[in-house]
């Protein structure tokens, strides 16, 4: 187990240095001069060449590429992630200031789609055929079919507009107002949290109905054990193998779909961070946000690696 | 990656090429909503196709004088801000979302399938290179790594086919991989290879059939998949430029009307959904009919 965890961090070091080498070699093929974006934001039109080069120094950008990747991976081990073009902060402070926001969906997303996608699931696969099977089974396909963009702007009609019931956008702190952020994130958190939800119901289902078939499932009826203690016991417990290799993938969707979600609901977190940046050509933040992004994925992925272990001791790594 | 016991059963089995199609077919067409995702899917490239002769108005003839009419007997869905009929361009859309998502599972589906085939046959260093590539493409959450790439490359379409590709070549090239690993161990394979056959040879003639009934249900949905992103791209304004209709594109522009026009942004969105789900039934269709053991890997 410890061999096998150490491969795994290993493992994940070597894609997490892979990933920076993508992002920072996409960001140079950026369109455009960042300096530029600089310059007319801090209105420096008249700016003299000397000035200019002064800039490119201050910024690292008049050294060959290479020196300027190696330099970006000693700052950010030092904690430093650069500074951003366009709000001439270090991006860390604007991460710092956003992904709490982006988590505090994402969590709650995930969390909402993985116990209402395994009961779903799972009450779908023990009455199969029945009405609520048909019901769950629809509404999941709908679920990973639907554009949550689309469905965002739905509810905005809905709930926003038409019955008043919900603020339209925005975010409120749950440490400020802690109804009126509960209130704006109900629409968000749920389209986040829709395709992951519909596509743990689908999976739990099939996988459920596959463990349901097997011998020591039958043993346990025959035995006269209660049909709770069988669900949870055996049929839950081996079913969920699966949903759970799912989570580190759904995670980065969830996280992926927070750049729609947040666009839509005018959300200041690390998604519209992100998509501001990109138009902005503001690499330094990309850069910084891509990264993390891709750090927290790998990590989810070790983690859930690890649990699948834990879970399931026929799988045992080397 | 290690071969999922469900790949190796399920691929292998030879069985009289007649009644095999004929199995096929029954399952495939058993139930109702396949048929139904297939209608839609038939119906979708007629209107492709035909679009010029279904749309009742131009897609791209600005009627200022005319803006965001409601719904009528003139304008089915109504007019958008410049007074272009919203029926036409829905219609002219499903262009976009069919040339974009053919053409992506195409790059990506090929490239990926050769990338898994060669790292899955070859092994050992081939193999980490290969995979720990298509890992660092997983690492990004999908959609930042499309949004960066197309940014990178500009909008129109050629590019957002091509980055919508590098989202998911590493999807393919891991499916692809994983059947190889599996398929490989047969005998026919070291038959072959004792005749003298050439890599190439056995990789292509052997392999490639053998391990490929999977990746028709992963090409089936990644299509529906596409056609969200796609969607999504153009809902950030990244994708498909104006003026070309663009289903993502038509909700964003609609979205400043939502209070007195919200069909502008409706139309558009539920097209896209009853198209990518018709796509994931067929592709749930196929799964079962193909090999119902994939269900719950794929």
């Amino acid at each position: 187990m410890t061999a096998y965890l150490i491969r795994r961090l290993a493992q994940a070091l070597v894609i997490i240095i892979l990933i920076s080498l993508l992002v920072f070699s996409l960001m140079r093929m950026l369109p455009g001069d960042p300096l530029q974006l600089y310059i007319s934001e801090n209105e420096l039109q008249l700016i003299s060449p000397e000035a200019r080069q002064a800039l490119l120094i201050q910024f690292g950008l008049d050294k060959p590429a290479p020196l300027q990747y190696l330099n970006w991976i000693f700052n950010i081990l030092h904690g430093d992630f650069g500074t951003s073009l366009f709000y001439d902060e270090n991006v860390i402070v604007l991460i710092s200031e956003r992904l709490p926001i982006t988590l505090h969906l994402s969590i709650l997303a995930l969390i909402i789609a993985s116990v209402f996608g395994i009961a779903a699931g799972l009450i779908s696969a023990l009455r199969r055929g029945g009405i609520l099977d048909t019901i769950v089974t629809s509404l999941a396909n709908f679920g990973i079919s639907i554009p949550i963009f689309w469905m965002g702007i739905l509810f905005i009609y809905l709930f926003g507009l038409y019955l008043r019931w919900l603020p339209i956008g925005g975010y409120t702190s749950p440490f400020t107002d802690f109804w009126l952020s509960t209130r704006q994130l109900i629409t968000p958190v749920f389209c986040l949290s829709v395709v992951s939800l519909a596509s743990k119901a689908r999976l739990t289902r099939s996988s459920v109905l596959e463990v349901i078939r097997q011998d020591y499932v039958r043993t346990a009826w025959s035995k006269g054990l209660q049909e709770r203690v069988i669900v949870l016991r055996h049929v839950l417990k081996n079913g969920l193998i699966p949903v759970i290799t799912m989570i580190g993938m759904q995670l980065s969707h969830i996280i992926g779909g927070s750049v729609l979600i947040e666009t839509v609901f005018n959300i200041p977190g690390m998604g519209r961070l992100i998509v501001s940046s990109v138009f902005a050509l503001d690499y330094p933040v990309v850069q910084g946000c891509s990264l993390l992004f891709a750090c927290i994925v790998v990590m989810v992925n070790i983690i859930v690696d690890i649990t699948y272990v834990w879970i399931d001791p026929r799988i045992r790594f080397g | 990656m290690s071969p999922d016991p469900a790949y190796v059963a399920g691929s292998a089995e030879v069985a009289p090429h007649v009644s095999e199609f004929r199995r096929f077919l029954r399952v495939f067409l058993s139930r109702k909503i396949v048929i139904f995702g297939l209608v839609v899917i038939v119906a979708l490239i007629i209107t492709a196709i035909f679009a010029p002769f279904i749309a009742p108005y131009d897609p791209y003839k600005q009627t200022l004088d005319r803006p965001l009419l409601q719904p009528d007997r003139e304008h089915l869905l109504g007019t958008d801000a410049l007074g272009r009929d919203t029926l036409s361009r829905v219609i002219f859309g499903s262009r976009v979302s069919l040339i974009v998502g053919i053409s992506a599972i195409i790059l990506a589906g090929t490239i990926g399938i050769m990338l898994g085939l060669i790292a899955g046959y070859f092994g050992g260093i081939t193999f980490a290179v290969i995979m720990r590539a298509m890992d660092t493409l997983m690492g990004i959450p999908n959609l930042v790594l499309v949004l960066v790439v197309a940014s990178v490359l500009g909008g129109g379409l050629k590019n957002v086919v091509i980055a919508l590709s590098v989202g998911s070549v590493a999807l393919y090239a891991r499916i692809m991989c994983g059947q190889v690993l599996a398929v490989k161990q047969n005998d026919y394979v070291l038959a072959s290879r004792s005749m003298g056959a050439s890599n190439p040879r056995i990789m292509l003639r052997h392999l490639l059939p053998n391990c490929f009934p999977p990746l028709i249900v992963v090409m089936t949905m990644q299509m529906g998949m596409m056609i969200l992103a796609e969607a999504g791209l153009s809902f950030l304004g990244i994708g498909i430029e104006p003026p070309i209709a663009a289903w993502g594109a038509m909700v964003t522009d609609g979205y400043r009307y939502l209070l007195t026009n919200p069909i502008l942004s409706f139309a558009p969105g539920l097209a896209v959904m009853l198209v990518v789900f018709a796509y994931n039934m067929v592709g749930d269709g196929l799964r079962d009919a193909i090999d119902p053991r994939l269900r719950g890997t794929l």
